[in-house]
């Protein structure tokens, strides 16, 4: 009889680490087929409105770059808190958090100095999610509630406070509609690139990479998170103070997811709306584990899903397949990946019984 | 209120407690028996969906409920052992691989449902199945109308408690699977096939959050919305915790999750004048609360979250 048995492996050289992301999202790519023909769309006419239609014309990668910048931030924030094991599942409800607080301020800073108004808005988001993370952090750390399910508990709370305040305090006068005013201009993203709508909000996303790189690699604190993350135990016995850590992990993560809610709402919607995440803070987990929780591999991987998102767009204007085929590639991705980074670690090894 | 409107607010809200308490009751109970066996399944939610949404096409399509509740077993059956291979046979995290089958069912049932049904003005609807009254119970005063007119499925959920309640507890399969969830090695050691158990719990576990889910297309309301669970799956898990892996402690909190979900609806209908969101989060905000309660001191199977390589000697 053959079984088989997984059995430890040398480390793989650096260059195994860059290429298996990659050989993740080949055999993705080569997987997606499958729903593609169920659904009836020719191969090559797909994968080609799929790949045009995200990178294809000026206007179209500008749009790719811009649906990057919230699952970038949001993959970030998720990248950062399970680092340190912090399981934040709440990206979604921290982006609505800041997004919240953007329409707050982005509706009644009116008599303040316009140069004031955006760095203000920016920080109170950051907060915003920042504390609404640190939220489950604090339950983690002093009741010993499963974070997992506080921070997925606290996305559905954070939603029906959002409702409660778009059919409440925050609707549009006059609007039977769930929606706010809109923003005042000082409130508003600029926008960098003429005839699109590429606004600062990218570039805010691209330097977090870097900030939380620093940070990880360079900072006390990045290398107290990471023996958190390893062992907590161990970390606290080696003089860490593991509760300051996850609270700080918590309020940096949230404060990321923050920054993309402000970004949804300032760059793009200048309005709060019920469906102001399409489900980026769910997206930012299957980021941040196809990064490898690195700041440079979820940059690639954000890059990665919005050319899905935004060419699934065109493929399903173009081919009739659903545009749901974003969601479902993503899920694969994950999948495929965790069963790749496995294979980092440990070989398969034939063992033959008799 | 008058006694008389007094007595049909009272069956109205039990009646309603028992019908949002059923997927939950539903759900725990699968995710009981995962956990039991060491494997924390976050595809619940996923798998939740694509119940409801493969119950109600298969339903659609075929004109039987109960061929859509099967379905929505099978569906289910079918995820929990894609859960099992990435966590159980290849030892992945618990976390990542089951939000990965959730994140995955959740794009395959949207995906799915747009393909069959496309995008009408109307969404299509099924006859949903009926209530039941039972004889003589449903005549006692006050609870009987709200607790004896029920749907097929609320009964079942009900008979599962004690069914898997004496599985676990009085049976030697029972005492396998513990085993199993609290120490792999001892469980490996007297013979029993730690992966393999793992596997069959996690499958059975699937076919109840499969059904589950179905409840809510094919009972609860007689359509398909992508937003169907809102987080049933989550509080199912909250509430194994509250439960302290036990089917009737979770059951317990299964219904006070409902008692809330049904009396925020009764609100609802009074017409306060505060936005119905706020009734919408109380459920939410009170399993936070009670898992605070609980959590300090929980016990949790000692094996959960470690995957079992003989190998390794890891558990």
């Amino acid at each position: 009889m053959i079984r088989f048995r997984l059995a430890k492996r040398a480390p793989l050289p650096g260059w195994a680490r860059i290429l298996i992301p990659v050989a993740a999202v080949v055999v993705t790519l080569i997987l997606s087929a499958i729903p593609i023909l169920v659904a009836g769309g020719h191969l090559l006419e797909s994968y080609y409105a799929l790949f045009f239609g995200a990178l294809g014309t000026r206007f179209n990668l500008l749009e790719t770059l811009i649906k990057m910048s919230p699952l970038l931030l949001t993959g970030l924030a998720v990248a950062f808190a399970f680092r340190a094991k912090f399981w934040n599942i709440g990206a979604e409800g921290q982006l609505m958090a800041g997004a919240l607080m953007a329409t707050t301020l982005g509706l009644s800073l009116k008599g303040v100095p316009p140069f004031l108004v955006l760095p203000m808005i920016m920080v109170s988001g950051f907060l915003a999610g920042g504390l609404w993370a640190a939220i489950p952090a604090l339950l983690k750390t002093k009741l010993k509630v499963d974070d997992v399910v506080s921070t997925l508990l606290l996305n559905y709370v954070m939603i029906h406070i959002m409702g409660a305040l778009l059919f409440g305090p925050l609707q549009q006068p006059g609007s039977s509609w769930p929606r706010s005013s809109e923003i005042i201009e000082a409130a508003k993203y600029p926008i960098l690139a003429p005839r699109s709508r590429f606004h600062l909000g990218v570039l805010i996303a691209v330097a977090a990479v870097f900030v939380i790189w620093f940070i990880n690699k360079k900072t006390v604190f990045g290398y107290q998170a990471k023996a958190v993350g390893v062992n907590v135990r161990v970390a606290h016995f080696g003089g860490i103070n593991t509760t300051s850590v996850i609270l700080w992990t918590a309020l940096i993560s949230g404060g990321l997811a923050g920054l993309a809610g402000v970004g949804e709402l300032c760059a793009l919607q200048y309005r709060l709306i019920m469906d102001i995440s399409p489900g980026y803070g769910y997206s930012g987990i299957v980021i941040a584990m196809l990064g490898n929780l690195h700041p440079v591999g979820v940059l690639f991987s954000s890059l990665f899903f919005s050319v899905i998102i935004v060419g699934a767009q065109t493929m399903s204007r173009m081919t009739g397949v659903p545009s749901y085929i974003a969601e479902v590639i993503q899920g694969m991705a994950l999948m495929v990946m965790l069963v790749f980074l496995l294979f980092t670690e440990y070989k398969l090894k034939v063992v033959r019984k008799s | 209120m008058s006694p008389m409107l007094e007595a049909a607010f009272i069956a109205g809200l039990l009646g309603a407690m028992m019908r949002m308490a059923t997927p939950i009751i539903f759900a725990t109970l699968g995710e009981i028996i995962s956990e039991r066996a060491g494997v924390l399944n976050l595809g619940i939610e996923g798998i939740m969906l694509m119940g409801a949404m493969t119950g109600f096409l298969v339903t659609l399509l075929s004109g039987s409920l109960w061929i859509g509740v099967l379905a929505a077993a099978l569906v289910g059956m079918a995820l929990a052992l894609l859960m099992a291979f990435l966590s159980v046979y290849l030892g992945l995290s618990q976390h990542v691989s089951g939000l990965g089958i959730t994140l995955f069912s959740t794009g395959l049932a949207m995906f799915v449902y747009r393909l069959q049904v496309g995008s009408p003005t109307v969404p299509p609807t099924v006859e949903p199945f009926k209530q039941i009254t039972i004889p003589v119970l449903s005549s006692l005063p006050v609870i009987g109308p709200g607790l004896f007119r029920q749907y097929a499925l609320t009964y079942v959920a009900w008979l599962l408690v004690p069914v898997i309640s004496i599985l676990l507890y009085k049976t030697r399969i029972g005492l396998k699977i513990r085993t199993v969830g609290e120490s792999p090695v001892v469980a490996d050691t007297v013979g029993v096939n730690v992966n393999l158990t793992r596997t069959l719990c996690l499958v059975a576990g699937g076919a109840l959050m499969g059904v589950g889910g179905s409840f809510l297309t094919l009972a609860h309301q007689n359509m398909f919305l992508m937003d169907v669970i809102g987080g049933r799956g989550w509080v199912a898990i909250a509430m194994v915790i509250f439960g302290n892996w036990d089917p009737l402690k979770g059951t317990l909190g299964a219904l006070i999750f409902g008692f809330l979900d049904g009396l925020q609806l009764r609100l609802q209908g009074l017409g306060f004048k505060i936005p119905f969101h706020i009734f919408l989060m109380i459920p939410y905000l009170l399993t936070i609360v009670a898992l605070i309660g609980v959590s300090r001191k929980a016990t949790v199977p000692a094996g959960l979250l470690k995957p079992y390589r003989r190998e390794e000697k890891t558990g």
